[in-house]
């Protein structure tokens, strides 16, 4: 009975160092807050995702069709819109890059 | 000893009631000291319930029947490897389970996530925390496993059908799976919460759910072998409650598998994909509750049963959650993007959703009718075979040719000019098997002429890609043909793992159409000498030997088996007649053709005093296909699971600057 109440105690001595490690190892941090992701950021992200899913067609169709999947009518009647959606989403994803750029430079 | 799984599973307890309260506050107020402590308590929660865990595992290897659980479901001459499986033999081990994989799996989830989606890990700690608590409250204040009593000399014995190889692991695969759906659920509740609807949530648990999902359906398929070879009726799935609960979510899952790919490629169907994921997690609630509470077999019971409000409870509470988060994020997760036509990839994925999200819901009507009558008439109606069989028939033959179909149409739109000529081999081929089935005979069962001339189809379009996949690489890169073949499934894993799935799929339906439209059956009195006759086979009952096993009196009745003038030896039946647990067994024999995929299955349904015994034999053709199938759909699941160097460098491209300004490293 006793050694079960010691480890017992023990586990739960254990769990609670593990629990007050971030608050025992930094005390008194510079900065307490999390990071959010800032506007530009998101923006950002959302156009390398896009990017990433128009370049991600791109080459499937590119693929599909020389292996003959797609064929030549229904590639010629696709194409142009994904080349045209993947052109857009770069032109994006430059833009947004180019303000962060800029303010950067501006804050710098 | 009981004191310390108690006190681990108080513990268990606390953590995950801090990790949800800490947790959520760490995120409102944005503290990360804070959110840290809520991880690291995670963290804590798998360690004491493994601990929990062990102390149980421990107490049945000891014989230590003070454990109340323990002198329940154990005895002292069961064999170890069902000492260990007796843990989940009950139902508060098979909560204790639940708790601990769900505990492992949030550890690791949140622990392999924290540099690529620092911003999501943060909500979705007190998510998993919050799942975590429910069971932990469960096992702790309803229905624990630390029970004790005044040790019995022995236990009374663990269940006879749970004494079979496949009961030492079915029950962990179906348990890696039901909680597995957790991780994505807890992922996509992340993403609403925080109002960070990218497709990191995606991202992060693309593993995890394909993880769930094979675990799942391996797990139902090694349950359908065990029924198959111990329950002792000669089927392997009776669209039993407990079977369709974890048929559900795999289907829900299959569903979100599917649209996952179109929101990927195309930006689209975001609001469902959020729902499909909450729906497979709450159908895997739901699963667990009608396997713990009790509440098909009869409404009373679940008055009786403690678990089964507080289960219900959770499911609710799951299901409103999802459902309000949804619909406050709704702004967040409309799309711009349009279906152009009704004859592309994504309108047929979005078929094959829909048709796997009708069978789903249809289960799921028929599985909770019997607690819907009793609640509205007072009188529990069960749903029979029938029922089901139909409406497989109605949803899964139109989702098999969707199989063959999806992955060979282009994205946004196909002229049907274009398919015709995609789709002109194998549609032959699939005409010249069905009209072969037909002159062979196969005529009699027209949804099997059906099943058999569709996956001839899928076969062939399956094939046809690798192919063409193969021969364009090689015409790229002038590689060999191994090499070109492995380079194509190497490249592109998801889609060739996807096919090797599908192939699996497609195996499994030819096996259960075979066995289930094609079997014949037999029955009959013999006395020694005496034979009986089926599917061409004859067999001729010999002589019946008696023997002590390990923890029960083994019966069987030998029989000589022949087809035509082969010899093909003798096949045993009988019973197990357990001491302890006062229960008989049905010990099936089965002789498999693994050349044909066929089964001779015999069961020894009375064994009478003069030795006469009353014997049921089946012939059930291709039936060995459905656990070939398995093995099948692992390998397919594995190619699409293993890492892909180029797509984990681009990830890391995407999110290296969005990982620099989210949280503080997270160590």
């Amino acid at each position: 009975m006793t050694l079960w109440v010691v480890l017992g105690t023990a586990l739960a001595a254990a769990v609670v160092v593990v629990v007050a490690l971030p608050f025992l190892r930094e005390p008194a941090p510079s900065s307490d807050s999390l990071d959010a992701l800032g506007d530009t950021d998101r923006r950002r992200l959302d156009a390398q995702e896009a990017r990433d899913r128009a370049l991600a067609t791109l080459r499937e169709l590119e693929a599909d069709h020389r292996a003959g999947r797609v064929s030549d009518d229904d590639y010629r009647s696709v194409i142009g819109a994904v080349r045209r959606d993947a052109a857009e989403a770069l032109r994006t994803l430059d833009a947004v890059e180019a303000g962060t750029r800029s303010g950067e430079t501006k804050t710098g | 000893m009981p004191d310390l799984g108690r006190a681990a599973l108080i513990l268990t307890l606390g953590l995950c009631a801090y990790a949800v309260v800490a947790g959520g506050v760490a995120a409102m107020l944005g503290r990360r000291r804070l959110a840290l402590s809520a991880r690291n308590a995670l963290f804590a929660a798998f360690g004491s319930t493994a601990v929990a865990a062990i102390v149980l595992w421990s107490a049945f290897l000891r014989d230590d029947f003070s454990f109340a659980y323990v002198a329940g479901h154990s005895s002292r001459d069961l064999p170890v490897a069902y000492k260990l499986s007796a843990f989940w033999g009950g139902q508060e081990g098979s909560l204790l389970l639940w708790l601990l994989v769900l505990t492992a799996y949030a550890a690791l989830a949140v622990w392999l996530a924290r540099r690529k989606a620092r911003d999501l890990v943060v909500w979705v700690v007190p998510v998993l925390a919050g799942i975590a608590a429910a069971f932990a409250w469960l096992l702790v204040g309803v229905s624990s496993p630390f029970e004790t009593i005044a040790a019995p000399t022995d236990g009374s014995g663990l269940n006879p059908s749970l004494q079979n190889p496949y009961m030492v692991i079915h029950p962990v695969f179906l348990y890696l799976g039901y909680v597995g759906l957790a991780v994505p659920f807890a992922f996509a509740m992340g993403a609403l919460l925080s109002g960070r609807t990218d497709e990191r949530w995606i991202v992060a648990t693309r593993r995890w759910t394909i993880v769930a999902w094979t675990a799942l359906g391996v797990g139902q398929l090694l349950g359908a072998h065990w029924a198959y070879e111990e329950v002792g009726w000669g089927g392997y799935y009776a669209w039993d409650p407990v079977e369709n609960a974890a048929l559900m979510p795999w289907l829900a899952a299959t569903a979100f598998l599917h649209s996952v790919m179109i929101q990927e490629k195309r930006g689209m169907l975001r609001v469902w994909n959020v729902t499909l994921v909450g729906l497979a997690f709450c159908l895997s609630l739901f699963g667990t509750f009608l396997t713990r509470s009790g509440v098909v077999s009869s409404i009373h019971s679940f008055t009786q049963s403690a678990i089964g409000p507080w289960f219900l409870g959770l499911v609710v509470v799951a299901v409103v959650f999802t459902a309000a988060m949804i619909w406050l994020r709704l702004p967040l997760l409309r799309t711009t993007a349009r279906l152009e036509s009704l004859v592309s990839r994504e309108a047929s994925f979005l078929y094959n959703n829909l048709l796997l999200i009708a069978l789903c819901l249809t289960i799921l009507w028929g599985t909770a009718w019997p607690i819907l009558s009793e609640a509205v008439r007072g009188e529990s109606v069960v749903v029979g075979r029938p029922y089901y069989d139909f409406f497989l028939r109605i949803f899964g033959l139109p989702l098999l040719l969707l199989m063959g179909i999806g992955p060979l149409i282009a994205w946004r739109r196909a002229s049907v000019r274009g398919l015709l000529r995609v789709f002109a081999w194998p549609a032959g081929l699939a005409l010249a098997a069905g009209m072969l089935l037909i002159a062979l005979g196969a005529g009699s069962s027209i949804p099997g002429l059906i099943a058999y001339t569709f996956a001839t189809f899928v076969l062939a379009t399956i094939s046809l890609e690798f192919v063409r996949g193969t021969s364009a690489r090689r015409a790229l890169s002038g590689e060999n043909v191994p090499r070109a073949f492995g380079q194509l499934v190497s490249r592109n894993r998801r889609r060739y793992g996807g096919y090797v799935v599908h192939a699996a799929i497609v195996l499994l339906a030819i096996g259960v159409a075979g066995s289930s439209a094609y079997d014949s059956v037999v029955e009959g009195r013999l006395t020694r000498g005496e034979s009986l006759s089926v599917g061409g086979y004859t067999l001729t009952y010999r002589e019946l030997t008696e023997r002590e096993g390990a923890n029960a009196t083994e019966i069987r009745a030998h029989l000589d088996v022949r087809r035509g003038d082969d010899d093909l030896g003798t096949i045993a039946a009988g019973k197990n007649a357990y001491s302890v647990e006062q229960q008989v067994s049905n010990e099936v024999g089965i002789r498999s053709d693994l050349l044909t995929g066929e089964d001779l299955f015999v069961i020894a349904e009375q064994v009478r005093d003069d030795g006469a015994v009353y014997f049921r034999v089946f012939v059930k053709p291709l039936v060995n296909l459905i656990w070939l199938a398995g093995l099948v759909f692992v390998l397919g699941s594995l190619i699409t699971l293993w890492p892909d160097a180029r797509e984990e460098r681009r990830l890391a491209t995407r999110y290296a600057r969005t990982g620099e300004s989210a949280n503080r490293p997270a160590t």
